[in-house]
């Protein structure tokens, strides 16, 4: 690369956003802390307001913050380079997301193929079998934990259809992409629909089925690993099935503004590539949960 | 239309720098950040030294004087999360921000906005860790490792806070890691080829790396130590099918690339200050670029080495002793390296290279005790003694510390356009690593001669020691002053320092004047 041609990387004038969105996770971790304490010793506090301000904050400035960026480019002063930029950092974004369900992965394999075979007995953990928990049972799923609480296991057929939903969701947003690189606006916005709609639908069947499983599997929050492990790792992909959807709204929105070129859809692609992650998380999540 | 207005009128206040309080607030200019995070750093720098001292303080008698165990406790535990979290990391994110740009040749961070999130998240992390110490039950006191069931079951009201303040610093670390990679792989000048990078960039890069790898490991962690404790789950409660040492698997997962991602870019601020003084080439360029990348690679199959007498299956424990060990092969071949540039160099030893010499040694000092800690059956003698103390703050104050001392020194002709006060700049140096060595050497032996870390008391045979410890302490503490007066004499004057202060130096960020000007590299210069 030489000088000649050389698009000038844009450093954007001062801005208040990242400042108001310090004040914003300020006050929801703040006010989430207190909510948690206070809900802890049962008692009403002002914990609850202070985390939904922070979240109204944040609200905020992800619209000023988005509203400024969304500008820029379209009065074109990205270059191809700050393009690389945007693309770069979303990629290591993902990266982090892996790992943080890696962690919480890695709690599921360990808990399943060493904490409870060595509380049954297993390796060279023969006594704390025989003398704490006697009548303990290694098995997986862990429907009797050694301190007694019970519960029933979650079966794959509800699961299984909406892994099929979600892997749908991933072709048609990839035909959507090739609309968008074709121009094909038509098919780009019918396309985005169907992939937000399946998204809905995922997780309005994974509410269902938290709904049965409180319900009438008596599996909870607090019914030992297996419910633990159940929750945590379907609860945050549900999350992230959410914060895609929403960028997926957003994009759908500003496909419909006439936004976006066959060359130049970053938000676009950012989404694409967050939803794609999302379902790729999901099938493991699904194979180690649920089925095996 | 739109374009080419809004891009004149950037231009129009191009060097023109914002005034007065805003300047700070909605930043986007990487020095500026740098100057906040460094700045940040050394408050938090002093805060958790001030409570290092009210440890000195109580551990200066034997018996109980002062404080209560339970205050001592969180005493150490904020100590060591202000330290990690606060001073080191920041501090080491700020010299990013200042010099990554000007070493690369890149007229600014690749994400600015962003980069000024990362920073003023930072604060208010600290002010909700500080807010949880005035609740009624007090602050965390569980020591900066949070083992459970100390932080779950047997923990105080307050942890909440404090897994909340953990996620914020863990988004503030991922977000600077995010725009240092992405700045380094996109942003460097034309010709600026990968192994022609100044090592601070490279160790930089691959400490990024690190970053993005494990901090989200840590935000998993203390997601489950919240739904532990206030959810009634049992990740960490053999009574619900959990363990709570699949706690310290996942907390060390974290810790251990934690522990190097404060000490690689240590690595490099060395590698480039060692050239300078000894008018040299760095010896051994390219292997210290692999060595760094061997010991980030090496630093994830390591983690269990802090978990010899937790107990594991003994394959499990040589493993990770003998991983253990082979990272000592990547770090001799650096403390080589340096011995090397310096051998029949033309040596001046201004103070940036008075800290780094003692870098070397103290840091080769710490990285030995290192060796003899992993050695498993020794291990079990050394566990949770003063000696596992001595050892980690040799590599941290008088290595990771000293060489962020070192930097200031060494760039602050650049950042504030006067030289520093040489002589007090000497004073400070030898009153620190004289101080330092009072402090923490005699850690070695009352912790080999079996005295527990964090508790408030202890047995009569050791307290000769301690109070000469203590001493020590509270002299490194007040040497500290000393380098503040340093730094404000510095930034209110002093003599005018030119483009390169020092004769060997060499890279990009020495062609621009002193002070480094607004905007550095607005077009990229051609790196031959």
């Amino acid at each position: 690369m030489n000088n000649e041609g050389y698009q000038k990387y844009y450093v954007p004038d001062q801005s208040p956003w990242p400042l108001v969105g310090a004040i914003a996770l300020f006050f929801i971790a703040l006010g989430a802390g207190f909510y948690v304490i206070d809900m802890s010793k049962d008692q009403s506090g002002w914990g609850g307001y202070i985390l939904l301000l922070g979240i109204a904050i944040l609200f905020v400035m992800l619209y000023g913050w988005f509203k400024n960026v969304v500008d820029e480019s379209m009065s074109g002063l990205y270059s191809a380079q700050m393009d690389r930029s945007f693309k770069q950092g979303m990629s290591w974004f993902i990266v982090s997301e892996i790992m943080f369900f890696a962690a919480l992965i890695g709690a599921l394999l360990y808990a399943r193929f060493i904490a409870v075979p060595w509380l049954g007995g297993a390796s060279n953990n023969e006594m704390t079998g025989a003398i704490l928990w006697p009548n303990f049972e290694a098995v997986w799923p862990l429907l009797t934990t050694p301190g007694g609480t019970e519960t029933q296991a979650m079966g794959w057929g509800l699961p299984l259809i909406n892994t099929m939903i979600l892997i749908t969701s991933s072709i048609t947003l990839h035909f959507a992409h090739t609309a968008i690189e074709q121009n094909k606006r038509g098919q780009l916005t019918g396309m985005l629909l169907v992939t937000l709609i399946l998204g809905v639908i995922f997780l309005g069947l994974q509410g269902y089925e938290y709904i049965l499983a409180y319900r009438d599997l008596g599996l909870r929050l607090d019914s030992g690993i297996y419910g633990n492990t159940f929750f945590i790792l379907t609860g945050f992909h549900g999350m992230h099935v959410l914060l895609g959807a929403l960028i997926l709204f957003f994009v759908l929105l500003r496909v419909l503004k006439g936004h976006f070129t066959a060359e130049k859809h970053f938000a676009f692609q950012a989404g694409a590539w967050y939803w794609h992650f999302v379902d790729v998380v999901w099938v493991i999540v699904f194979c180690l949960v649920y089925v095996f | 239309m739109s374009t080419v207005t809004t891009a004149d009128h950037h231009d129009a206040h191009h060097d023109h720098k914002p005034t007065g309080i805003k300047r700070w607030l909605f930043t986007t200019n990487h020095k500026d950040i740098g100057s906040l995070y460094l700045l940040f750093a050394l408050a938090m720098f002093f805060l958790g030294g001030a409570m290092a001292m009210v440890i000195r303080l109580e551990l200066f008698q034997p018996g109980m004087q002062f404080v209560e165990p339970q205050f001592f406790n969180q005493m150490t535990t904020m100590h060591g999360l202000i330290m990690v979290f606060g001073a080191v990391m920041p501090a080491f994110t700020g010299l990013a921000n200042w010099m990554i740009p000007m070493m690369i040749g890149a007229p600014d961070m690749a994400l600015p906005r962003m980069n000024n999130w990362s920073f003023w998240i930072l604060p208010f992390a600290f002010l909700i860790l500080i807010i949880s110490m005035f609740l009624p039950g007090g602050g965390p006191d569980f020591g900066w490792t949070f083992y459970a069931p100390l932080s779950t079951t047997y923990s105080n009201d307050s942890t909440a806070l404090f897994v909340f303040a953990i996620h914020i610093m863990g988004i503030s670390s991922i977000m600077g890691a995010i725009n240092v990679i992405v700045t380094i792989v996109n942003m460097r000048a034309p010709g600026m080829t990968w192994m022609k990078l100044p090592l601070f960039v490279w160790t930089w890069l691959i400490t990024a790396f690190l970053l993005i790898m494990v901090m989200p490991v840590l935000a998993g962690l203390v997601t489950m130590v919240l739904t532990d404790k206030y959810f009634a789950t049992s990740f960490f409660d053999a009574a619900g099918g959990g363990d709570p040492v699949l706690f310290q698997h996942i907390f060390w997962f974290f810790g251990h690339p934690e522990v190097y991602i404060m000490i690689l870019p240590a690595f490099g601020i060395i590698s480039a200050i060692v050239p300078t003084f000894a008018r040299k080439k760095l010896f051994g360029y390219a292997s210290m670029v692999y060595a760094t990348a061997s010991i980030a690679i090496l630093s994830f199959l390591v983690w269990a080495h802090h978990m010899f007498t937790t107990g594991m299956p003994v394959y499990a424990t040589l493993f990770f002793m003998y991983t253990t060990m082979l990272i000592a092969v990547p770090t001799g071949v650096k403390v080589f390296n340096w011995v090397a540039t310096m051998w029949r160099g033309a040596m001046t030893f201004e103070v940036p290279m008075m800290f780094a010499l003692a870098f070397i040694v103290l840091f080769t000092i710490g990285g030995l005790s290192g060796v003899m800690l992993a050695i498993a059956p020794v291990d079990f003698q050394y566990h949770d003694t003063y000696f596992v103390v001595a050892h980690f703050h040799y590599v941290l104050v008088s290595g990771a510390v000293f060489s962020l001392v070192a930097a200031a020194y060494y760039w602050l002709p650049k950042w504030t356009g006067h030289m520093y006060d040489e002589k007090l700049g000497q004073l400070h140096f030898w009153c620190s690593v004289i101080s330092v060595n009072l402090l923490f050497f005699p850690m070695h032996f009352v912790g080999l001669a079996g005295m527990p870390r964090r508790i408030p008391d202890y047995a009569l045979q050791f307290a000769d020691f301690n109070a000469f410890i203590s001493v020590g302490g509270f002299l490194f503490g007040l040497s500290q002053l000393i380098f503040v007066w340093v730094l404000v004499k510095c930034i209110r004057g002093g003599e005018k320092a030119p483009a390169k202060p020092w004769e060997g130096a060499e890279g990009l960020e020495w062609e621009v004047p002193s002070p480094a000007p607004y905007h550095t590299f607005d077009t990229p210069p051609q790196v031959k």
